[in-house]
C-alpha cells in the first residue's frame, strides 16, 4: 500500500475543502420525515443517556460513565450520511455511537450494568463494547487509542477494496495524543479512506482547550496535506453536510479528511465530576439557546407538525429505554465462568 | 612501511564476511575516500574506503572469498617509492588481534548440538486449554510428532523465518507485513529480505519511525479481519507501542465478550545484541508474558523459527514473537514441510539428562547445550527443556523433567527480578517441592542496565560457564 512515488500530491491537495453538491437532506430544506428521523435518533440518546445517568445513581452502574448528552447532534448527523459498509470506532464516551451505529439499547444498557445480556456479556463495560455486525470497533478507555485503531480500519478497507470509509472518533483532549499525529502522517501518505472526527466538547475532563491545546484542532493536518474543517456541532444539518462533503472526498480515493465539530457536553466529564471548571452560566446559555433537538422541534412545529405528533415520538422513545433499563435491571449477572472464557481464541 | 588494509566490522554482530568484490586491481593507486571493495555483512552489502592513499601493492583476499574475519589483511597499500618487494610476509594465517574474541558474543569452539534423540512427551489433545491454563491447572501439551518431519534443509534462522512468513502469506492473502525498513531495503537485519519482490508493496510496507500509530493501526487492520505481521525493529523500540500491544491487542476479546478478537503477530529482535548499549539490549519476555490474552514465543533454532513463527501466524490470537539478533545467522537443519507448525504452548527436550533440569529460551537454549556438554565431561548428566513458547507456558514438561531430576537450573538473559526463572521457581514451589533436592538456581543478567564496555558486557550477560556454574551448585558438586 505503500506509494512508489512519495513527493505524491499533497502540496496540491493542500487544506482546501472539497467541493462537493450537498445532498437531498441539506439544510436548506429538510423534510418532515428527515426532521422526524433526526428528532427521534437524537433524542434515543437523550433519553437513553439520562436513563444511564439515573441508574448510575441508583448504583446499578458502576466505575466510569460519560454521557454524551449535549453532544447528540455530533454523531446523529454523521452516521445520517454513512454508508452500510462503513465502520466506526471510538473513545470512552460511547453509548452514543452505538446507538447510532443501530445497535440495540437494550444489550447496550444491560452492558452498563454489566450483566449476561450486554454486547459484552458484562466484561466489558461502559467504556468497552463492540458490534462486528455493525461496524463498531469500541469502546476504547485509552485516550488516543481510536485513532490509530480507526487508521487501521481504513487500512483494512483499502486493503480489501471494500468501499468503506472509517469514521474515527476522538475527542479534543485526545487530539493533543502523540499518536493522532503519527495516523495522520500515515493516513495521508498512504491514502487511507478515514475520517478523523474530533468532537470538541472545549474540555479535556476539566482543562479547557485554551488552556491545553496550541493552534487551530482542524487546522493539524495542514502539514500532511489533510483538509480540515471546522463545523457547528450543535446544529445537525452542518454536521450532516459537512461529514457528507467530508466522505464523498474521502471515499473517491482522496485520502483522509478532518472534520473538528464543537459541541458542548451538559454533563461532567464523568458521572463523577463536578464540574466546577465551567460557570453555571455557560452551560445554561448552551442548554437554553443552542441544544440541538430542541432546534429541531421547533423546526417540527415550524413545518406545521402538531405537538401531539411529536409528543408521539417521545412517547416511543421513553418506550424503548423504559425496555432497555428494565431488560438491563433483570438480565442475570453473568455466571461465574465466564470469568475464564475470552482470554483467548482456543486454538 | 606498506600499509595493511583490514577487513572491516561494519555492523555491531558482524565477526565476519564475504569480501564479495574488489573495486580496485593491483598496482591501481587510491585515495582517501575511494571505494576500493565490496563486503557483504551478516546484514548487507557495504561498501569499503580507502582510508589511506597509496597504491594497491598486493590484494591478499580474493574477491569471493567467504566467511573472512574481521581485522585479517585484505590487502597491502604502498606508499610513494614503494614497491611489491616492500610487502613482507601477509598469508592468511599471520596473526591479527580480534578485539571480538574477548566479547560476550564469541562463538563457542563447537556448536551446541540438540539431541535428537531426546525423549519428548506425547502430548495431548485437550478441551478448553487455554481457560485451565488460566485456572493454573498442570495441562500436558499438545501433541506434535517432530520427529517425523525427516526432510530438512540447512539455513539461518534469518531464511527460516522469512520462508515461515513467505510461506504464510501464499497460503492468506490477508496476512501483510509492516514495519520500519522492511521493504525497499529489505529489513534492518535482512529478515524481509525478498519479500517486497514477490509480494509488492500493498503486503509488504514500510512505515515511519512511528511505532505506537503503526502497531495501533495494525491492531484496527486486525479487527476490521486482516492478519498483520508487525516488525519492531527491535522490542526496545516496541516499548512505544505497548499501550496497544497489552490495551488494544491484549484485551479486545475479552472485554468483547469473544466476539471481536485481534489475530496479528508483533515480532522482532528481543535482548542483548553486541555493544550496543543499555537502551538497545533488553529482554522483554517477562513483560509481555506478564499479560493475559497474549502469547509469547522465544525461537532459539532455525526449526523454531520456522514453525513456531507458522504457528504464529496461523494463531488466532495476537502473538508477541521475540527473536534474537545473535541467532540471526545461525544455522541449523530446518524442515521444509510447509504443514511444519510448532504447537504453541510446548517445549522441547533438547537432551535428555537424569541429573539436573535446565530450561532455557532463546539464545539461552544454546548456551545451555554447551554447558550441558561441559557438564557431561564432568560426569553430571543435564536434561535441556527449550521453552519454545514462554506464554502459555509448557508448566507440564517442566514439571515432569523436574520430578524426575529433582534439580533445576532457570536461564534467561533478562534480569532476575519478576523473570520468567522467578515464575518458574514459583511453579515449582506450587508443584514439586517435595521433589527438590536442592535450591533452584536462576542464571540470569546482572541486575544493571547493560554497560557497553566488551569486558563489563560479558560479566553482565549470562554465560554457559555460569550455568555450569549453577548446575554443579545444585548438584552439590561445586
Amino acid at each position: 500500500m505503500a506509494k512508489s512515488n512519495t513527493s505524491k500530491k499533497s502540496n496540491d491537495k493542500g487544506v482546501k475543502k472539497p467541493n462537493v453538491k450537498s445532498g437531498s437532506n441539506s439544510k436548506a430544506d429538510p423534510s418532515v420525515e428527515d426532521l422526524q428521523k433526526l428528532y427521534r435518533d437524537m433524542l434515543l440518546i437523550r433519553r437513553f443517556e439520562e436513563k444511564a445517568g439515573q441508574l448510575y445513581g441508583m448504583g446499578l452502574i458502576g466505575g466510569f460513565c460519560h454521557l454524551y448528552i449535549g453532544q447528540e447532534a455530533v454523531v446523529t448527523g454523521i452516521s445520517s450520511v454513512q454508508e452500510p459498509q462503513d465502520t466506526v470506532v471510538t473513545s470512552y464516551r460511547d453509548h452514543a455511537h452505538m446507538l447510532a451505529c443501530d445497535m440495540d439499547p437494550k444489550g447496550i444498557m444491560a452492558e452498563l450494568t454489566g450483566r449476561e445480556g450486554g454486547y459484552s456479556r458484562g466484561k466489558g463495560g461502559s467504556m468497552h463494547m463492540f458490534s462486528k455486525e455493525k461496524g463498531f470497533f469500541g469502546g476504547h478507555g485509552i485516550v488516543g487509542a481510536s485513532t490509530a485503531i480507526g487508521t487501521g480500519l481504513g487500512f483494512a478497507h483499502k486493503y480489501k477494496g471494500d468501499n468503506g470509509v472509517a469514521v474515527a472518533y476522538m475527542g479534543d483532549g485526545a487530539s493533543n495524543q502523540g499518536q493522532v499525529a503519527e495516523c495522520y502522517n500515515m493516513a495521508a501518505l498512504w491514502d487511507l479512506p478515514v475520517l478523523f472526527v474530533i468532537e470538541n466538547n472545549q474540555y479535556g475532563m476539566g482543562t479547557s482547550v485554551k488552556r491545553s491545546s496550541a493552534g487551530t484542532l482542524y487546522r493539524r493536518g495542514e502539514g500532511y496535506g489533510i483538509p480540515g474543517e471546522q463545523v457547528d456541532g450543535m446544529d445537525v444539518f452542518s454536521v450532516q453536510d459537512a461529514a457528507r462533503q467530508a466522505l464523498d472526498y474521502i471515499r473517491t480515493g482522496n485520502g483522509p479528511y478532518i472534520l473538528e465539530v464543537l459541541t458542548y457536553r451538559y454533563r461532567g466529564h464523568s458521572m463523577s465530576d463536578p464540574a466546577k471548571y465551567r460557570s453555571k452560566d455557560e452551560v445554561k446559555t448552551m442548554k437554553d439557546d443552542r441544544d440541538p433537538i430542541t432546534a429541531i422541534k421547533d423546526m417540527l412545529q415550524g413545518k406545521g407538525v402538531e405537538e401531539a405528533e411529536i409528543k408521539e415520538i417521545d412517547k416511543e422513545i421513553k418506550a424503548i429505554i423504559a425496555e432497555a433499563a428494565e431488560f438491563a435491571q433483570e438480565s442475570p449477572e453473568p455466571h461465574e465462568d465466564e470469568l475464564w472464557t475470552d482470554v483467548l481464541v482456543e486454538v | 612501511m606498506p600499509t595493511n588494509i583490514l577487513m572491516p566490522a561494519l555492523s555491531p554482530t558482524m565477526t565476519e564476511g564475504t569480501l564479495a568484490k574488489w573495486l580496485k586491481n593491483e598496482g591501481d593507486s587510491v585515495e582517501s575516500g575511494d571505494v576500493i571493495a565490496e563486503i557483504e555483512t551478516d546484514k548487507a552489502t557495504m561498501e569499503v574506503e580507502a582510508v589511506d592513499e597509496g597504491t594497491i601493492g598486493k590484494i591478499v583476499i580474493a574477491e569471493g572469498t567467504e566467511n573472512v574475519a574481521v581485522n585479517e589483511i585484505i590487502a597491502v597499500l604502498l606508499e610513494e617509492g614503494e614497491s611489491a618487494d616492500d610487502i613482507g610476509d601477509v598469508s592468511k594465517d599471520a596473526p591479527v588481534s580480534t578485539p571480538k574474541a574477548d566479547s560476550a558474543d564469541s562463538e563457542p569452539d563447537v556448536k551446541p548440538q540438540s539431541d535428537a534423540s531426546a525423549e519428548q512427551h506425547d502430548g495431548k489433545e485437550i478441551e478448553n486449554r487455554d481457560i485451565l491454563y488460566a485456572q493454573g491447572v498442570v495441562i500436558e501439551p499438545p501433541p506434535f510428532d517432530e520427529a517425523s518431519f525427516t526432510e530438512t534443509k540447512e539455513m539461518t534462522v534469518r531464511v527460516a523465518l522469512r520462508d515461515a512468513m513467505a510461506e504464510e502469506m501464499r497460503r492468506d492473502d490477508t496476512v501483510y507485513l509492516m514495519g520500519e525498513e522492511v521493504a525497499e531495503y529489505n529489513g534492518a537485519y535482512k529478515v524481509s529480505e525478498g519479500l517486497l519482490d514477490e509480494f509488492g508493496a500493498k503486503r509488504i510496507i514500510d512505515t515511519p519511525i512511528t511505532e505506537h500509530g503503526f502497531a495501533g493501526m495494525a491492531v484496527g487492520s486486525a479487527m476490521n479481519g486482516l492478519k498483520p505481521i508487525v516488525e519492531f525493529m527491535t522490542w526496545n523500540f516496541g516499548m512505544q507501542a505497548i499501550d496497544h500491544v497489552l490495551n488494544s491487542a491484549g484485551k479486545t476479546l475479552y472485554m468483547a465478550g469473544g466476539q471481536l478478537g485481534c489475530s496479528m503477530v508483533f515480532r522482532g529482535p528481543n535482548g542483548a545484541a553486541s555493544r550496543v548499549g543499555a537502551q538497545h539490549s533488553q529482554c522483554y519476555a517477562s513483560w509481555y508474558a506478564h499479560v493475559p490474552g497474549l502469547k509469547v514465543v522465544a525461537p532459539w533454532s532455525g526449526a523454531d523459527a520456522k514453525g513456531l513463527m507458522k504457528a504464529a501466524i496461523r494463531d488466532p490470537n495476537p502473538v508477541v514473537f521475540l527473536e534474537n539478533e545473535m541467532l540471526y545467522g545461525a544455522t541449523h537443519e530446518v524442515p521444509t514441510d510447509e504443514d511444519f507448525v510448532i504447537p504453541l504452548g510446548r517445549a522441547k527436550i533438547e537432551r535428555s539428562g537424569s541429573d539436573v533440569t535446565i530450561v532455557a529460551f532463546s539464545i539461552m537454549v544454546g548456551k545451555a547445550l554447551e554447558a550441558a556438554a561441559k557438564l557431561a565431561e564432568e560426569g553430571i548428566d543435564a536434561e535441556v527443556i527449550n521453552l519454545r513458547t514462554i506464554r502459555p507456558l509448557d508448566r507440564y514438561t517442566i514439571l515432569e523433567s523436574v520430578k524426575k531430576t529433582n534439580r533445576i537450573v532457570t536461564c534467561e538473559e533478562g534480569w532476575a527480578f519478576s523473570g520468567i526463572g522467578a515464575e518458574i521457581a514459583a511453579l515449582i514451589g506450587e508443584h514439586a517441592f517435595d521433589y527438590l533436592d536442592a535450591p533452584l538456581a536462576r542464571v540470569t543478567a546482572a541486575d544493571v542496565p547493560l554497560p557497553y564496555a566488551a569486558n563489563l558486557e560479558a560479566l553482565a550477560l549470562p554465560q554457559a560457564e555460569h550455568i555450569v556454574k549453577a548446575a554443579k551448585k545444585v548438584c552439590y558438586a561445586d
